[in-house]
């Protein structure tokens, strides 16, 4: 006890010896986080602002038109966003639908089933699947996945339809080069795995023992466990981790250019090509200028509208989940 | 060692044990293990029909390890074993032959905290009976009801069947939980426990509950509240680093136990 009093008073009385520093520097310091912080509002201002200056010329050429037109042609200067905000919609939903159950699966059989040793590698390897550069995706998916998809799925799929009603559209390629809004789809899938599902793995975390051994101890069957109890507990937070899975599906540009077989028309058969609004810019950002530089600001204007509304009602659909 | 009056006098117009009950839960020889940690030790104990036991000790003595035995809830843990026989009316729940879901709507389980699921409060009671029964709408809304009743909850939800569950208070949430395990209609009730979470007034009513369904049903009831074991409980079983030291009838136990150490433990000297 005396010792301990000793080295208390020996800390006192460094500390009434030591130098304090000016109130200047703290102040510098203070003003430069600030900064940092003032900087990216900026930037995002900035961003926006002269996405939306760039994108002006084609808003007031084809005024609401432009959102309802699929032309794309450069030589008589006519733009419309229709057929890549299509793309963006069409590819984004397919990923979802592919994407959201297994990820999902992942997330119950990482909590529920997944004995302890294996926790760990499995869940390792899903969170380096997030780590492959969009680049990697894209030339695997075109150069390795698009011929296969094409021989052992478009080509035999075409062939069961062809002729039949509704499938027969949707699933028809007529040209099956493995490229396409579905190739994108699944692609953009794999991509969105690994963030859907270890949002969804913490989330089933969160859920305390108690309530899962409680569903369990009415003799619920594990199935009955996680479709009644353990999802709708999560539900919300499930949803946000899914939306946020979508901003990046909607946004994705490398592995759906590779992938999607840029084609700017309206398909109604998700094995044919068709673009997006990332693909289309980054397709012909290189050359385009007037006009058609203008009109791919306004497409860019499209994305980023979409994609915030998305991440906003993740963000917030999280946050709920985490109050609560 | 005699007992002072007012320990005595807790015990006035109590239903006193009946040793005559026939056996409901007999286990025998009975070892657990959590990995190489050695949880019980050689345990042999009946549990009598339409009885209230309470298992008691302190913290880390095993009397949740032994409950959690009842219903096999520790085989969700692939590193928790245990060896010997849990006779259920004769039938060993420890064989691997046992189908673990008919075992768990046999033996029900009410936890140290209300764990209402993310459903209505009529959901939450029907969703174990929908498990098991195929009934019409009006057969399942009467056994919810009845539920709700035994559960001492009916009066306070009839207004609300179709609201959130975890809307309600506390002590509602844990008679909600009652509710649901009374619902499937089990043999034996096992409370984990139940009233730890709960302010005084609701862990009365919760008390006065269990008495209530003592007439219907066999219930062991983990408590670290000594009071309680000696108010509503007609056996107790105490526990010390995974053994069982004493087993007797409530009055016994707390009036004149055998064992010294049973003696320290309940007039507060350790524990």
């Amino acid at each position: 006890m005396t010792a301990l009093t000793q080295t208390l008073a020996v800390d006192r009385q460094t500390a009434v010896a030591r130098i304090a520093p000016s109130k200047g520097a703290d102040r510098l310091f203070q003003g430069a986080a600030y900064a940092s912080a003032l900087l990216v509002l900026f930037v995002l201002a900035g961003i926006l602002g002269s996405i939306i200056y760039g994108a002006w010329p084609a808003f007031s050429e084809f005024g609401f038109g432009f959102l309802t037109s699929s032309a794309w042609n450069i030589g008589t200067e006519q733009f419309g966003a229709l057929p890549a905000v299509i793309g963006t919609v069409a590819a984004a939903m397919l990923a979802l639908i592919i994407g959201v159950p297994i990820s999902l699966g992942i997330a119950v059989y990482l909590t529920q089933l997944c004995p302890g040793w294996a926790r760990k590698p499995v869940a390792m390897t899903i969170e380096l699947l997030a780590s492959v550069p969009s680049i990697i995706y894209g030339m695997w998916g075109l150069f390795v996945f698009a011929p296969l998809f094409a021989r052992f799925v478009q080509v035999p799929v075409s062939n069961l339809v062809e002729g039949m009603p509704i499938l027969g559209t949707i699933l028809y390629a007529r040209i099956p080069s493995g490229v396409g809004v579905l190739t994108a789809g699944i692609i953009l899938a794999i991509m969105i795995v690994p963030f859907v599902a270890s949002i969804t793995r913490d989330m089933l975390d969160q859920i305390p023992t108690v309530l899962r051994e409680s569903a369990y101890g009415i003799g619920c069957t594990t199935w009955e466990v996680v479709r009644h109890v353990l999802v709708p507990q999560a539900s919300v937070s499930i949803i946000g981790a899914i939306m946020l899975g979508l901003g990046r599906a909607l946004g994705e540009t490398m592995a759906v250019t590779f992938v999607i077989g840029n084609a700017n028309r309206l398909s109604a058969s998700i094995f044919d090509p068709g673009s997006t609004i990332a693909s289309r810019i980054a397709n012909e950002f290189n050359e385009a200028d007037g006009l058609q530089l203008s009109s791919l600001m306004a497409l860019g204007c499209l994305l980023f509208i979409i994609t915030f509304f998305v991440l906003i009602i993740a963000r917030l659909l999280v946050r709920r989940a985490k109050v609560a | 060692m005699s007992a002072s009056p007012a320990i005595r006098s807790q015990f006035e117009g109590r239903s006193p044990a009946d040793v005559k009950a026939p056996v409901r839960i007999a286990v025998k020889d009975l070892n657990f293990y959590y990995g190489s940690f050695h949880g019980l030790k050689d345990i042999n104990l009946d549990f009598r029909d339409r009885q209230v036991t309470a298992l008691i000790g302190p913290s880390g003595c095993g009397k949740s390890t032994l409950l959690r035995t009842f219903n096999r809830i520790y085989s969700l843990y692939p590193e928790q074993r245990a060896e010997g026989e849990i006779l259920l009316d004769g039938q060993n729940v420890l064989d691997s032959k046992v189908d673990l879901n008919e075992l768990r709507s046999r033996v029900g389980m009410v936890f140290q905290k209300p764990t209402p699921f993310p459903m209505s409060i009529y959901d939450n009671v029907a969703f174990g009976l929908r498990l098991y029964e195929k009934l019409p709408k009006s057969e399942l809304d009467g056994r919810v009801e009845e539920s709700l009743r035994k559960a001492a909850l009916w009066d306070e939800v009839k207004d609300k069947m179709k609201q959130p569950g975890t809307g309600l208070s506390g002590g509602q949430q844990q008679r909600l939980c009652i509710a649901r395990t009374v619902a499937q209609r089990p043999e034996v009730i096992l409370f984990d426990e139940p009233t730890s979470a709960l302010d005084p007034i609701s862990t009365g009513r919760i008390e006065e509950l269990i008495e209530q369904l003592r007439a219907d049903f066999t219930i062991v009831i983990v408590t670290h509240n000594m009071q309680q074991a000696a108010r509503i409980s007609q056996f107790t079983a105490f526990m010390y680093l995974g053994e069982l030291i004493e087993f007797d009838a409530t009055t016994k136990i707390f009036m004149n136990p055998a064992k010294r150490q049973t003696q320290d433990y309940i007039t507060g000297r350790f524990g």
